[in-house]
């Protein structure tokens, strides 16, 4: 037994562990993110009435490894014109980006690849990021089309980070705290401590700003990731596909599972800022007799049952919500979530300094 | 430790390699892509040194909003670097003599914080708090310590903020905008009206 864990403390066994936990992350979120991808595609259908995919396996379950399939096998088509290095580079940026992101996410308890300090900025500092696949991706491509939807979306992109920024200050202001996981921790015992309910009962009268903070950060977080009704980037019937005209093949996969992955992470950080992460919405004192493992299973049921329900939510938008004018679109995040996320803040802080629960927590 | 070297060699390596393409590319594009990296690599420079809140924040504000505004101008503008570089040799004795200065000063500072340490010419450095992160300690220096000088940074931001507003603000009489609120408020009675219309004259307004 000394031997063994002797070898996980050297800098070699450190490394093969964390190679580990980043390839069980890694294949775990493709996996979802195969059938989330099918999900996305049978709700749309059946808000429309049609079946959806249905051909491939039962109930087209395996449509997404058919895709997959087909996508790899084509052919990669690089424009004349094109900047060659950035062209390539620009979806493998989008690809790597949206999974380095999960790597400070809280699955479950104990379970998290790296659990640092500064969680909440990293993922902002890597959200901020993502804009850089699709503007260079736009630009490389040499083209009217793919350069203006890449410019529009670097300007939703920068604009609506503005505000998740400030919602995301004000969990942080109430949680005191900018590790991930703590921030969870902290809304354990029910579903009135996590912080969308303003973190426990003595601050239930923050109820009232945090409720529409979540709904501007779910608001945002369909901007950030370029889905309905804030497709513009994309928007098939005006730009063809934006930024992705020129893609083909297994680079155009690349941007479209980031894309799906970086949809994925923002119902996570939703799930783990406001709605309580892996903790259950109700007082849980029969799991204290359970081994660890078990434990860890039981908080990443919740955490999973909670981010594929936002991811639903996203997923019904984009079938009933019509898509926005540009300039509506710039109105909504600079006149009313700014100014409004901005409010919030100020009021979170005030009731931290002359609320009833003051100084750090 | 090992692995730390091998990260700071790598990110070293990186840093002043991209930073030197970002002078030395043809294309200014990628010039500011080289420049991005240059950015991120000291972000993880931050890391090593145990800096992580202020990595973060190279990264969030250099890397994702101030590098995206660069990328966004330099796209935009057709720079012809033919035309730039006609007038090198006028202006190099000047640029040599800046650059001079700068490399003199950071040799000097280099120096200092080699032998001394940062604090060295502090009365009383500030003691490490204990069970602190470095985010927290940066809090409590900014807000308490050097709160004047926040509020004055904020307020020069503020500032040149108005004045980009300012300077760019057009009112172009004769321009119809969206007032939602208007909209919202439109109801049967204020949206239509009536109108008689006699045979073979038609409305004027």
């Amino acid at each position: 037994m000394d031997a063994t864990t002797n070898f996980w403390a050297t800098p070699g066994g450190w490394t093969l562990i964390t190679v580990g936990q980043i390839a069980a992350v890694m294949i775990w979120i493709l996996l979802s993110l195969a059938f989330l991808l099918l999900a996305d595609r049978k709700i749309w259908a059946g808000v429309q009435m049609r079946k959806g995919p249905n051909i491939v396996g039962p109930f087209g379950l395996l449509q997404s490894f058919a895709d997959f399939l087909k996508f790899v096998l084509k052919e990669i088509v690089i424009p004349d014109g094109a900047d060659k290095v950035v062209f390539i580079l620009a979806p493998l940026i989008s690809f790597v980006l949206a999974f380095a992101a999960w790597a400070v996410v809280p699955l479950a308890p104990g379970w998290v690849v790296s659990d640092i300090n500064v969680g909440v900025l990293y993922l902002l500092a890597i959200s901020s990021l993502g804009v850089y696949g699709i503007i260079m991706g736009g630009w490389a491509s040499n083209s009217k089309y793919p350069f203006l939807g890449s410019l529009r979306s670097a300007a939703q992109m920068v604009s609506y980070e503005v505000s998740i920024g400030f919602v995301i200050i004000t969990v942080i202001l109430l949680a005191g705290t900018m590790n991930l996981q703590t921030i969870v921790e902290q809304q354990a015992g029910g579903f009135w401590n996590w912080y969308v309910f303003g973190g426990g009962l003595s601050n239930l009268p923050m109820i009232l700003v945090m409720v529409p903070m979540a709904v501007v950060f779910f608001i945002s977080a369909l901007a950030e990731t370029n889905r309905p009704p804030f497709d513009l980037p994309e928007a098939e019937s005006e730009l063809v596909a934006g930024y992705q005209v020129e893609y083909s093949s297994t680079p155009y996969l690349l941007f479209m599972i980031g894309e799906y992955a970086n949809i994925v992470l923002m119902c996570a950080i939703i799930t783990i800022l406001f709605f309580g992460g892996w903790q259950a919405p109700f007082p849980t004192p029969f799991i204290e007799s359970w081994p660890a493992t078990a434990q860890s299973f039981f908080g990443f049921m919740w955490f999973f049952a909670k981010t594929v329900f936002f991811f639903f939510l996203i997923a019904m938008v984009k079938a009933i919500v019509p898509r926005y004018r540009y300039d509506q679109l710039m109105r909504l995040g600079w006149k009313v979530f700014l100014p409004f996320s901005l409010v919030a803040v100020v009021l979170v802080a005030a009731w931290r300094v002359f609320g009833p629960v003051q100084g750090a927590i | 430790m090992a692995l730390q070297a091998i990260a700071f060699y790598l990110l070293a390596t990186v840093t002043i390699g991209s930073g030197l393409a970002v002078v030395s590319v043809r294309n200014p594009v990628h010039s500011v892509l080289f420049l991005i990296l240059t950015f991120f690599s000291a972000a993880g420079l931050f890391l090593l040194l145990g800096a992580e809140f202020l990595a973060m924040l190279l990264v969030v504000v250099y890397v994702g909003a101030v590098a995206v505004l660069f990328l966004f101008v330099v796209m935009m503008l057709d720079v012809d670097f033919g035309a730039l570089k006609q007038g090198f040799a006028r202006y190099a004795p000047v640029g040599g003599l800046v650059g001079g200065i700068l490399a003199i000063e950071m040799i000097i500072v280099a120096t200092a914080v080699a032998r001394g340490g940062a604090a060295r010419g502090n009365s009383e450095p500030m003691a490490a708090l204990d069970g602190l992160s470095n985010t927290e300690t940066i809090g409590r220096v900014l807000y308490t310590d050097y709160v004047y000088f926040f509020q004055a940074a904020g307020l020069v931001l503020l500032v040149a903020m108005i004045g980009a507003i300012v300077l760019t603000l057009r009112h172009k009489p004769g321009v119809r905008r969206q007032v939602i609120a208007d909209q919202v408020a439109r109801n049967a009675q204020s949206g239509m009206r009536t109108v008689q219309i006699k045979p073979g004259e038609g409305m004027g307004e």
